[in-house]
């Protein structure tokens, strides 16, 4: 009972702090709302508009029309006319353009050839999505093939099929709109930051303020202390997945096919989690700044590694076994299943365990470390 | 050992990495008394505060508090104890009615107990008129006050503070000192650090320690009257060719100014101190009258830590 007592005597004396705090309760708000808008519109992979330098040389009708069918696609926007493949490449180098197309002189003769390639695409390579999106561009069928030209401006495939052999569809985003993927994984990506920020400065807080020294001889035990702690974070954790959900549905038209309550379960679960997470941080710093430092530690991985924006089944056995690691990871099946796929808690128990596992760890390294002694 | 004993410590050591902060202790704390710790800065006594309300793990030594044995049973004392930190430990951006409320919650009282403590702090400490503002609004004196009865609420039968004047005005001191004799008649044992002499001499007894050992121990008038050096009280025109005569004759621990006079520590061996120094004086041209004074505690203060030649 007196344990009880305790642990809401730390929650609501943080609460009260947290009121107080304007610094931090406009962080509170604010951080959610900057990222989530960033995020929904910057991270962006639709590609589209990407400046093109043409050099025609055949400048037939053909021709014409295989540049107006590419810049039909709107991957391409066409900004710069060259006269010479060297034009190209200076462009390029100098970045002007981020593709070229190169129709040689003899394009006709070229077409009606199968064993030579009758135009060329020059690509800046060095962005990792250019080239891919730009191969998936000349590999779709063009108009062309009326004229037997279809897939063999490009040298790349090897392959003189007659347009694709494969037909594609996607599930879940058809149109394959960026924000559709991006901003469900958002919500856990800013939980991450600020609940870890948050909770991994609270108690290094108290030890820098000099706090810690007397509340570590009253008989408040490490439990109550932790749990007291995070408990107001929970409340804004669910807030913050409130206002970042309002978002992504109202300003990014989000779908949400599975239901709220599931939602926010998964959610509190992730919360939970990463708070251990941020607890387990605050007794490891002996300052705020380093607080802060090994919560960008543990943020960076969380975005690379979980899924949020690389393929998690592209990764390397050992980042993955890595990511297991990450709360963020599982919180991705989960909010991406429950948002996009409609799917319930009961399709989704794995990773809810594995949350909780993460929680119960987290905590309990925290609970190791946290000694009620100065040395 | 007494059976009125409240605190005892056996060979007490602390060492941080190469520094051996608290050097073999031995004490003896009796029982609703005013015990006062006396040092320099380093000296040892926030370490030993720490150690005996179990912040602080011992290298070496024994600890008893209140018939525990530290460190093992630190929880058990936790509610025996009340600390009051040398910085103000409460929330700064809590209100004293919060600050006050969160510590008897946090000290397991009942609904009822914490209400009726709560105000009969505030009205103890004349914190009443303060109820709503925040603890960083506060005076020092409003902030100690705040402090000790944070500390008080769950009426532990040992309090320990450490320099807990070392903020405020001498009137809030005396303030500060009364309630604390308060609380001894009321059977608390008051363990108390602190650098003023004025505030030493108010103690039931006092240990003096430096660069962490126990260089002396007793009630502040035995001490006084055990001074292991004799006081020869100089006056003149020119103190300070007094002085530097005086700092180079052999058997002279130490000398201070108080004001017009300078007060010199000779060591107690020393035959006819007072015509030594006058002819030690003349030989030098100066004029001064020279005669043997009481011993202070600064007296006993400075012949305890800093006698040892250098």
């Amino acid at each position: 009972m007196n344990g009880i007592r305790r642990m809401w005597a730390v929650a609501l004396k943080e609460f009260r702090q947290l009121a107080r705090d304007r610094l931090t309760f406009a962080m509170v708000i604010g951080i959610p709302l900057i990222l989530i808008t960033l995020f929904g519109y910057a991270i962006n992979m639709d590609v589209r508009n990407l400046r093109a330098g043409i050099a025609d040389q055949a400048g037939t009708q053909t021709s014409r029309r295989l540049v107006a069918d590419l810049t039909a696609t709107q991957v391409i926007a066409p900004v710069r006319q060259a006269a010479t493949a060297d034009e190209l490449e200076r462009m390029l180098l100098g970045n002007e353009i981020v593709v070229g197309i190169f129709i040689p002189r003899d394009f006709e003769r070229r077409l009606q050839d199968p064993n030579r390639e009758a135009a060329q695409l020059l690509v800046d390579a060095t962005d990792p999505l250019i080239p891919g999106i730009v191969s998936a561009v000349a590999d779709m069928p063009f108009a062309l093939r009326e004229h037997g030209a279809t897939q063999r401006m490009v040298p790349r495939t090897g392959r003189s099929q007659q347009g694709s052999l494969f037909s594609m569809r996607q599930f879940y985003n058809p149109e394959g709109r960026s924000a559709v993927m991006i901003v469900p994984g958002t919500i856990g990506v800013i939980l991450t930051f600020t609940m870890v920020l948050f909770t991994s400065i609270a108690i290094v807080r108290e030890r820098e303020r000099g706090n810690l020294e007397l509340l570590i001889t009253t008989p408040v035990r490490s439990i109550e202390l932790m749990l007291g702690k995070i408990i107001p974070y929970i409340f804004i954790g669910l807030l913050q997945v409130s206002l970042i959900l309002s978002a992504a549905v109202f300003l990014f038209d989000v779908p949400l096919r599975g239901t709220l309550l599931d939602l926010y379960v998964a959610s509190l679960a992730y919360v939970v989690a990463v708070l251990g997470f941020g607890l387990l941080i605050s007794t490891i710093a002996k300052v705020q700044f380093q607080a802060f430092q090994l919560t960008f530690f543990l943020l960076l991985p969380s975005i690379l590694l979980s899924g949020f924006i690389f393929p998690f089944d592209g990764m390397p056995q050992p980042a993955q076994y890595f990511a297991q690691a990450l709360p963020l990871t599982h919180f991705i099946v989960l909010v991406r299943g429950i948002l996009l796929k409609g799917a319930e808690l009961a399709d989704l128990l794995l990773p809810l365990q594995k949350l909780g596992i993460l929680f119960v760890i987290s905590m309990s390294l925290a609970m190791l470390r946290f000694r009620k002694r100065l040395d | 050992m007494g059976a009125s004993a409240a605190i005892v410590t056996q060979n007490l050591s602390r060492r941080f990495g190469a520094v051996l902060a608290v050097d073999d202790l031995h004490l003896q704390v009796p029982e609703a008394q005013i015990y006062g710790f006396l040092g320099p800065n380093g000296s040892g006594k926030s370490t030993t505060f720490r150690m005996l309300c179990g912040l602080l793990k011992p290298t070496a030594g024994e600890v008893d508090v209140l018939g525990h044995r530290l460190p093992g049973d630190a929880e058990r004392i936790r509610s025996l104890i009340g600390y009051m930190t040398q910085q103000f430990s409460l929330y700064r951006d809590l209100t004293v009615l919060e600050n006050l409320q969160f510590m008897a919650q946090i000290q397991g009282l009942s609904r009822r107990e914490r209400r009726d403590r709560v105000r009969h702090s505030l009205r103890a400490y004349r914190l009443e008129r303060y109820r709503k503002r925040r603890a960083e609004h506060l005076s020092g004196g409003e902030r100690q006050r705040l402090a000790l009865a944070a500390a008080l609420l769950h009426r532990p039968p040992l309090l320990l503070l450490d320099e807990p004047t070392s903020a405020v005005d001498p009137q809030t001191r005396r303030d500060f000192w009364d309630a604390l004799f308060e609380l001894i008649n009321q059977g608390t044992t008051i363990l108390v650090s602190t650098h003023y002499m004025d505030e030493a001499e108010r103690c039931h007894r006092l240990a003096i320690l430096d660069r962490g050992g126990l260089v002396a121990e007793g009630e502040p008038l035995e001490l006084i009257g055990n001074i292991d050096a004799t006081v020869i009280e100089i006056t003149g025109a020119d103190l300070k060719s007094l002085r530097e005569t005086l700092s180079g004759l052999r058997g002279v621990w130490n000398l201070t100014q108080l004001g017009s006079r300078l007060h010199a520590l000779l060591d107690p061996g020393t035959d006819r101190p007072v015509e030594r120094v006058q002819g030690a004086l003349a030989n030098a041209g100066l004029q001064a009258n020279v005669s043997i004074a009481e011993a202070g505690l600064e007296d006993v203060f400075v012949a305890a830590t800093g006698k040892r030649p250098s």
